[in-house]
């Protein structure tokens, strides 16, 4: 089941320095929201608090409250693991686990939380590399590593392994800056797909696929938010002095 | 020589220091290939006189002139192989915690202690063997062995304190550090993106290691493990101190025994003629095996399906060549 995500005044610090301000934000379900913003100002950072993948740095420090649907990720009934499995993620860089076969791979997480027996895995593993839009490349030889797949091959094969565990929300950081632009076309249309069922977050430095593929636009500067608004309006008409200057530079 | 004296008069200081260098690596491999040749040469008469028989037979009679090595060869292995059953949990357990559970900054700290470990001289370890371990092994573990288990041939007493079982966990010792930090280091090369793909999939931190650290590091730390082994195989003085220096064949893991090593340490001093050539022909094979298992080693570290990174391996091999193994 798909689910919102809800930020309200969340704030983050890596030891004194705090990079997340206090920021509040809604990523509605079934929707792309896009964040935007230089290089810095906390995006990854933002993103990964959502799956509390920043816990595994020590020395770090959240504040606020972030939500999945109703529930609150930080509170005590909540295990960060298990809210790991509920949170898909996608990295800048393609991390198919290299020892693993592309089968295996996307049966990586299914084995993980015996999520499916006997037959079911390989019916689980093509219905997701399926969904991932990789399915006719490696239907014929599912049995070669992860790793030798094309960098775009790559990207797709860990969205399948990311789907095999039914996610609800699904995070993806700057997911085709290492992609060729027939790489990152194939990764947009799948984004544009996923959507219908899951809620997504996606960071990216490129304006024009922020504007191509969300649903809304977030803007942070300095760890702060600037604007958020529905794509449409905040590229036409942003609100913001800092997120004109922002675009004007970007795009013009 | 052409070439250097234009390189070294062409003035390009490039040019001088890669020939110095060049003739510095040359000259090291000069120096191993004569070693070998030497002994294998002064072994030649053994060779001889015995053929195959060296490593079939069991006699080891200098006064009789009559030496196989059988005694020798499975003392060898039993202690190695006994040694790193002992030291690969351990050691890998220990790599383990140090790459992917100790906090960064206690990182380098107990690193280093671990490096010094693979610093203390060989001579240590064996007094350590002798004067601490051995009379514990005497009175505790090996009397419990020798009292309960001893109508197991393997376990038979009485137990001396000294032996197959004192050597193997002194050379266990031993090999740890070096195992504990060649496949520590492989682990941390294994790239981050992998653990936090495995973390956002929903692994615990056990599972991360289970089933990503481990399997992507398996071919650096079997090289680990040959490393190790070849340590165990060619240590001597430790071993000769702790094992008894019987020419027994290695029965009961209480009783003396001898490895190829140790018999060499222990009999050179006195050997000549064909005794001496023996010896050397020991030391030929010794040599030869922990070549070839040091040649394995290399070619798990560079295999080209391995996929631990680039760094880590040159950092591997940075750390063998400054320990010298
Ligand atoms: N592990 C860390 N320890 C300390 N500071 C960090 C750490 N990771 C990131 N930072 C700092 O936090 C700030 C925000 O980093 P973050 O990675 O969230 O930025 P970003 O917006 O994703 O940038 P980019 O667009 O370059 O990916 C940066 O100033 C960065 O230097
Ligand atoms: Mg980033």
């Amino acid at each position: 089941m798909a689910q919102g995500v809800n930020i309200e005044n969340y704030s983050f610090w890596y030891g004194r320095t705090q990079v997340v301000k206090n920021i509040s934000l809604s990523a509605p379900v079934r929707q792309v929201t896009a964040l935007i913003g230089p290089s810095g100002c906390g995006k990854t950072t933002l993103l990964r608090s959502i799956n509390r993948l920043h816990e595994l740095h020590p020395g770090t420090k959240a504040e606020g409250r972030i939500a999945i649907g109703e529930e609150d990720i930080f509170s005590a009934a909540v295990d960060p693991v298990d809210l790991r499995r509920r949170v898909g993620m996608i990295f800048q860089k393609p991390s198919p686990f290299p020892h693993l076969s592309v089968f295996e791979n996307v049966a990586a997480g299914l084995r993980l939380h015996g999520l499916a027996q006997g037959k079911e895995v390989a019916e689980r593993v093509e219905a997701c590399l399926r969904k991932a839009a990789l399915w006719e490349e490696v239907k014929d030889d599912l049995g070669r590593k992860g790793a030798l797949l094309s960098g775009g091959q790559q990207q797709r094969l860990c969205i399948a392994r990311a789907l095999a565990v039914e996610p609800e929300v699904f995070l993806m950081d700057e997911p085709c800056a290492s992609l060729d632009p027939v790489g990152t076309m194939r990764i947009e249309e799948l984004i544009r797909e996923l959507k219908h069922d899951y809620t997504v977050v996606i960071v990216t430095h490129n304006m024009h696929q922020a504007s191509r593929i969300s649903d809304q636009t977030a803007f942070v500067l300095s760890g702060e938010l600037v604007e958020v608004g529905r794509t449409k309006e905040f590229f036409l008409a942003p609100q913001d002095p800092r997120t004109e200057a922002y675009l004007t530079w970007k795009i013009g | 020589m052409q070439a250097i004296r234009r390189a070294l008069y062409s003035g390009t200081r490039e040019g001088v220091f890669h020939y110095v260098t060049l003739l510095a690596a040359l000259g090291l491999v000069a120096l191993v290939v004569s070693i070998f040749l030497v002994v294998t040469l002064q072994s030649a008469p053994a060779w001889r006189a015995f053929g195959l028989s060296f490593l079939t037979t069991s006699i080891w009679d200098p006064m009789a002139n009559q030496f196989g090595a059988v005694p020798a060869l499975l003392g060898t292995v039993i202690t190695a192989v006994l040694a790193l059953a002992v030291a690969t949990p351990l050691s890998i357990g220990t790599a383990v915690f140090l790459s992917e559970i100790v906090p960064q900054s206690w990182r380098r700290p107990l690193s280093f202690v671990v490096e010094l470990l693979a610093a203390v001289p060989s001579v240590v370890y064996g007094l350590w063997g002798l004067f601490v371990l051995a009379p514990w092994l005497r009175t505790g573990l090996g009397q419990l062995l020798a009292d309960y288990l001893g109508f197991l041939p393997i376990f038979a007493g009485p137990s001396l304190g000294i032996g197959v079982l004192t050597a193997s966990l002194v050379l266990a010792i031993m090999v740890l550090p070096t195992i504990t930090a060649i496949s520590g280091e492989v682990m941390r090369g294994v790239p981050p993106e992998l653990r936090e793909a495995m973390f956002a999939l929903g692994a615990t931190r056990w599972e991360v290691v289970t089933k990503v650290i481990l399997p992507s590091s398996k071919s650096g730390i079997a090289g680990a493990l040959l490393l190790g082994l070849g340590r165990a195989i060619g240590e001597a003085i430790a071993v000769t101190m702790v094992i008894g220096n019987a020419n027994l064949i290695p029965v009961s893991l209480l009783a003396p025994a001898q490895t190829m090593a140790s018999l060499i340490v222990s009999e050179f001093p006195e050997a000549f003629d064909l005794h001496l050539s023996a010896l050397l022909l020991l030391a030929t094979l010794l040599f030869s095996i922990t070549l070839i298992i040091n040649l394995i080693a290399a070619w798990f570290f560079y295999r080209p399906s391995q996929h631990v990174a680039a760094t880590a391996k040159g950092s591997v091999w940075a750390k063998l060549l400054r320990k010298g193994s």
